[in-house]
């Protein structure tokens, strides 16, 4: 038999957005994060792996990739977080205005990270058919860069959105607030990937 | 100026019409709450509707069927393996079809039953266990069944066109790589790979959110049902293994694609890369299968032993610790390979110390049943059947965790007994105990007694009869994945024993269906709670309506529909007139935001198409991956796009 | 000739194989216990439930304290399972050292080298010209460590001879290593154990184990290139064994043969099987090899030809003289 309801409390008054781990989004979008993550913590794992086979990392009459463009990314890529935190904030703040000046911005920054991206391909200096080495370096920057080229698309489309009046709803700022966090995560992972394509082959 | 004026006359207008939104309460309840609440949570009806589902129960149960298909599909291959098998030196199936048989047996069972089925089991009901109304990411979890489908049909119709793999359901290089795997074989195994990861992953976010998410108010973690729990591990567990076997089953397509290297020892690759990531997924892999089974135990046996598991935190820490040290034992899948043998030491530990959690988690419910009074339906008597079953298993995992006695028994039919014994004694016993039980919820009909009993006679002693003589075939010297083997050594008897306990096991499965389709239509109607459970999903109509509850309940101890007495706590509060949940803290699950839940939609049916479009395409061109990422995109932003860029009182997602 | 292959982890043919034996006992005794406890526990808790009104059931909502032999039986039981499987993972690096430092001092290594279907077998002399090769059959010397390194041509295969030792994969691009220490006279069977392709399941091998003198006797008869062919039948199956593309892979020594992608035929008819392990020696099953192997091991790399009778006559006769 169904039970009869007991009355105890009412929601009525609960809030339909809020920033951080409250929102459902959050935990959805640290889920993906985690998933990146791993897999790109097993990338390194792999390259390790690889590189304890070689007897010289790059082999034997390979040069390593040309410094000047990944770390011309580095630069550019750590120089996009300022727009980002701007917008971070904006969007807690309910500053519509800001996020819609400062999103083309930081799309502008992205097309020219993928530009920069298409020249630090054609500089690694190896092809991915060489070696297990050059085939794990261009792997590595084939990720990442899906890594950018996604996180890119979905702020193009959250722009679009925000444009629009639904850009003051409470949930799409925390969408907003959310694709800041993403961006972090998205040039944090370079550092490590940035260290084992250009510096680790130095060493 | 104008703009944010215009805004703020907006949000007065908005504040306006949210007074007036009906909500659930004393004042609304009842048939009448019933009737709107079941207008709004209806899926639209018809062909369109069906495929834009996203209610959970829908999902979940298209899961299952779909798993049980794919279950009798793989049976059906292991049958012709063991025809061939009775007799050595048999000649009904020819060497290279022999081995597209045991690939896609291991690969069909592995991929498309083991896992989609308890994925599915859990999508179903733990929105119900919890106290809600839908999973999380309702879409998100609709785009995981699609891609699981889809991987699954294109690895059989592969199978049925003769391009069906060939290389073990482990796919081992280089024999899998481009120089000893001619033509799309291997790739279509390792697309399959990707689409079933891509499937799980996501399933495994949903389930992550909806655990911690989701739940009923005052649901602490700690009065969190043991199900649960299981499937949180299962789903984190999941999100840290998948990406391996993501990352070399696409290596090894662009291997054999484009060129790489990876596992290619002329150009400084390594064969054994290709064993240390898929093992790392490998091995968490039989614990994502098992680890559901034993929260399927443990809702029978509370159920049927009239009292909650015995020492819940110790179960619950079992669970857990059985989740981290599952990733520490990759390396016993490799003995033979030639590692370091002091580096083996440590994985002959570990692979011994997973032994205890599991070891305690029985204990436990050999105490509930020592210390309840237990009764015994089909359901209790699959759980007896797996402990009898599944510890043989597990001991004879103990084995074959020392390196000197694995370095005989490893790759021998030894194996092939040992984890049969595990995953069908200790996972597929009890997921045949646990439809029985949640038919009733499922369909609203209970299964027959009787045929059951019969099934399960007939599962156990067949199970018996096919594998236990497989330990005996792999002592004499019987290695596995050999199409045939000659006579004089033995084992002709083992193995003819072993191919009629395996049409036993068919009979039993049959069983099982039959009565499965026999009570759907003439089974006795099932009241809510026929079994006298104790948990949320039992506090609903047999099957539940759309919107699972009337009003969400409230939780105050581990076994709230026996602390009942007679009425059930609520809250109130929630919108009627559109699909809205209840959103709790992590820990304590105190109410804190209001969640819409999105409406029906083909989105995830048409994102699922283009990335199977993707996926299938670049198993023939590198390119594909440029040019089918295009439909993919547009299909993901229409998804994520609202239906109408104006705004609510209270948002809705459409 | 057929001889009782022995192809069983019980075959107990050396020292490791004794130690496995000693080892799996007590590993078997152990988990036997273990399973027993676990049967006896849940046969005992469901016999109880006859027992009524003492029962702990909670559907009532009552709350009751479960039965505190119980708790005492969580750590009791913990403790048991722990020591358990120290004891056993002790006995298991015990015998895992006591394998390894048998293993220590070989006298005598080869060199086994896989290819799909088929096994090289090649013995290490200090002296170049001592060296022989042979395929799919090996002969050791009993008492005498031996140390097998175990290489691959092209996919990952398994050394694996049951009645004498646990096996090693054979991995291409590494190189792994076995020692045995054979101790009983015979003939063994092996097989590999790690799926290699279309013909995985016959691609087996025959150690025998012989006294030292016999061993140096075989050694010396496989130093002795290929006997020159007497009888016209032989000499027309040499010619045509030499002149068509049979010595593009098989190596025949003393004579132009001189392939390397299949099995060296010199002493060939002096093996006890043939491909492989697949049949037993005997002109009714050379004639068939030869006639067609297409059909007989489906998918092996030598192909099917078609000889006229009276070649196929001629070179089994030729074949036959390769002792």
């Amino acid at each position: 038999m169904i039970l009869e309801p007991r009355f105890t409390g009412d929601v009525a008054d609960l809030p339909t957005h809020k920033f951080g781990p409250s929102s459902l989004t959050w935990w959805g979008i640290i889920g993906f994060m985690v998933i990146e993550g791993a897999f790109f913590a097993l990338a390194f794992a792999a390259y390790f792996f690889l590189m304890g086979h070689e007897q010289g990392w790059p082999p034997e009459g390979r040069q390593p990739p040309n410094l000047i463009w990944g770390t011309l990314f580095l630069i550019v890529i750590l120089l996009s977080e300022i727009p980002n935190t701007m917008i971070k904030k904006a969007a807690r703040e309910r500053d519509v205005p800001t996020i819609r000046t400062l999103m083309p911005v930081i799309i502008g920054i992205g097309a020219v990270l993928l530009i920069i991206r298409g020249f630090e391909f054609n500089n690694l200096n190896c092809r991915w058919t060489d070696d297990a080495y050059s085939s794990i370096i261009w792997t590595l920057l084939f990720l990442h860069t899906t890594h950018i080229l996604t996180d890119w698309g979905d702020t193009v489309v959250l722009w679009a959105l925000m444009m629009t009046d639904v850009g003051w709803e409470g949930r799409r700022l925390v969408d907003t607030d959310e694709n800041c966090l993403y961006w972090r995560y998205v040039w944090l992972l370079w550092i490590p990937v940035y260290l084992m394509i250009y510096w680790v082959p130095r060493l | 100026m104008n703009e944010l004026e215009r805004v703020k006359a907006e949000d007065e207008r908005l504040a306006r019409e949210r007074k007036k939104i009906a909500r659930d309460g004393p004042k609304l309840n009842g048939a009448k709450l019933e009737a709107r609440l079941e207008r709004t949570w209806r899926r639209p009806a018809g062909i369109v509707g069906w495929l834009a589902t996203v209610d959970h129960k829908e999902i979940g149960r298209r899961y299952i069927v779909t798993a049980l298909l794919f279950l009798a599909l793989g049976g059906v291959l292991a049958l012709a393996m063991r025809v061939q098998l009775a007799q050595p030196d048999a000649a009904l199936i020819s060497p290279g079809r022999y081995n597209e048989l045991f690939t896609m047996h291991g690969s069909t069972m592995m991929f498309l039953f083991a896992v989609p089925v308890m994925e599915g089991v859990a999508v179903f009901i733990i929105p119900l266990m919890l106290g809600t109304r839908s999973t999380a990411f309702p879409r998100l979890n609709a785009f995981s069944y699609y891609m699981y489908l889809f991987g699954g049909l294109m690895l059989w119709v592969a199978f049925l066109l003769n391009i069906g793999p060939d290389i073990g359901w482990f796919a081992y290089t280089p024999l899998s790589g481009p120089q000893f795997s001619a033509g799309k074989r291997a790739d279509i195994w390792a697309q399959m790979i990707t689409f079933t990861e891509v499937s799980a992953l996501a399933a495994a976010v949903v389930l992550v959110c909806t655990i911690l998410k989701t739940r009923a108010p005052g649901m602490t973690l700690a009065r969190m049902p043991l199900f649960a729990w299981a499937m949180l591990v299962v789903a984190v567990m999941i999100i840290f293994s998948m990406p391996a076997v993501a990352l070399c089953s696409s290596m090894l397509i662009s291997d054999r694609l484009i060129g790489t290297n990876f596992y290619n020892a002329a150009e400084h690759g390594d064969a054994l890369l290709w064993q240390h990531l898929f093992w790392f997924f490998g091995h968490p892999e039989v614990y994502i299968i098992f680890l559901p089974a034993t929260g399927f135990v443990s809702v029978i046996t509370e159920t049927f032993c009239r009292r909650p598991v015995f020492a819940y935190p110790v179960v619950v820490l079992a669970l857990i610790s059985t989740g981290i040290l599952a990733f520490g034992l990759w390396v016993h899948h490799m003995f033979a390979t030639g590692l370091p043998r002091v580096g083996y030491s440590f994985y002959t530990s570990a692979s011994m110390t997973v032994a205890i959690p599991t070891a305690l988690q029985i204990f436990c419910w050999l105490a509930t049943m020592w210390d309840g009074r237990p009764r015994f339906p089909v359901p209790m008597l699959y759980v007896v059947g797996f402990i009898i079953t599944f510890v043989i298993g597990g001991l004879t995992g103990v084995i074959i965790a020392s390196v000197p006695l694995d370095l005989q028994l490893h790759d021998t039919y030894f194996i092939v007994a040992h984890f049969h014994y595990v995953l069908i004694g200790g996972a597929v016993f009890p997921l045949l105990g646990i439809l029985t039980y949640w038919f009733p919820k499922i369909t609203g009909r209970m299964m027959s007694e009787t045929l059951g009993k019969i099934g399960f006679w007939t599962m156990f002693l067949g199970f018996q009869l096919a594998f236990f003589p497989m330990h005996f075939a792999g002592l004499l010297g019987m290695p596995r994945r050999v199409y045939t083997y000659p006579a004089g050594l033995g084992l002709e008897l083992p193995n003819m024993l072993s191919s009629i306990g395996a049409f036993v096991v068919a009979a039993a499965v049959v069983l099982f269906v039959v009565n499965g389709l026999y009570s759907l239509y003439r089974g006795a109607i099932a009241p809510p709670n026929p079994w006298g459970a104790s948990s949320l999903e039992w506090a609903t109509s047999s099957p539940p309506p759309p919107y699972n509850f009337e009003h969400i309940p409230v939780v105050e101890t581990r076994t709230p529909l026996w602390d009942a007495h007679g009425e059930l706590p609520v809250v109130t509060g929630l919108r009627v007139d559109e699909k809205e949940i209840l959103l709790t803290t992590v820990v304590a699950a105190a109410p804190d935001l209001r969640e819409p839940v999105p409406a029906a939609s083909l989105w995830p049916l048409i994102a699922a198409i283009a990335v199977g479009v993707l996926f299938v395409s670049s198993i023939f061109s590198p390119w594909a991956v440029v040019f089918g990422a295009i439909p993919a995109a547009i299909a993901t932003a229409a998804w994520f796009w609202p239906k109408e860029l104006k705004r609510h009182p209270e948002p809705v997602i459409s | 000739m057929s001889v009782q292959h022995y192809q069983s982890i019980f075959g107990n043919a050396s020292i490791e194989a004794r130690q496995f034996n000693t080892l799996f006992v007590i590993f078997l005794a152990v988990c036997a216990v273990m399973y027993a406890a676990v049967i006896a526990f849940m046969l005992v808790a469901l016999a109880r439930r006859r027992r009524g009104g003492r029962a702990n059931v909670m559907e009532d909502g009552r709350h009751h304290e479960s039965d505190p032999a119980l708790r005492t039986g969580l750590i009791g039981w913990s403790a048991v399972v722990a020591t358990g499987l120290v004891a056993l993972a002790i006995a298991s690096f015990v015998a895992d050292r006591s394998m390894a430092s048998t293993a220590a001092r070989e006298r005598l290594s080869l060199t086994v080298t896989a290819n799909q279907g088929w096994w090289d077998v090649q013995y290490i002399a200090s002296d170049n010209s001592k060296m022989i090769r042979t395929a799919n059959e090996i002969h050791l010397p009993v008492g005498v460590p031996v140390r097998i390194y175990l290489k691959s041509n092209d996919v990952i295969h398994s050394f694996w001879v049951p009645s004498l030792a646990g096996k090693q994969d054979l991995i291409p691009g590494r190189e792994n290593d076995i020692t045995i220490v054979p101790r009983k006279v015979g003939l063994y069977r092996g097989q590999c154990a790690e799926f290699c392709g279309t013909q995985h399941a016959k691609m087996a091998l025959v150690v025998q184990v012989e006294p030292y003198s016999d061993f140096i006797k075989w050694w010396e008869r496989q130093l002795q290139p290929a006997a020159a062919p007497a009888t016209p039948l032989a000499k027309a199956g040499y010619d045509f064994v030499t002149s068509r593309n049979c010595g593009a892979c098989h190596a025949i020594a003393g004579t132009p043969a001189s392939g390397t992608v299949g099995p060296d035929l010199t002493h060939f008819a002096s093996r006890r099987t043939i491909a492989a392990g697949s049949m037993p020696m005997g002109e009714g099953n050379l004639y068939g090899w030869i006639a067609d192997p297409q059909s007989i091991k489906p998918g092996t790399k030598m192909p099917t030809i078609g000889l006229e009778p009276n070649e196929l006559h001629s070179v089994v006769a030729y074949l036959e003289t390769l002792k």
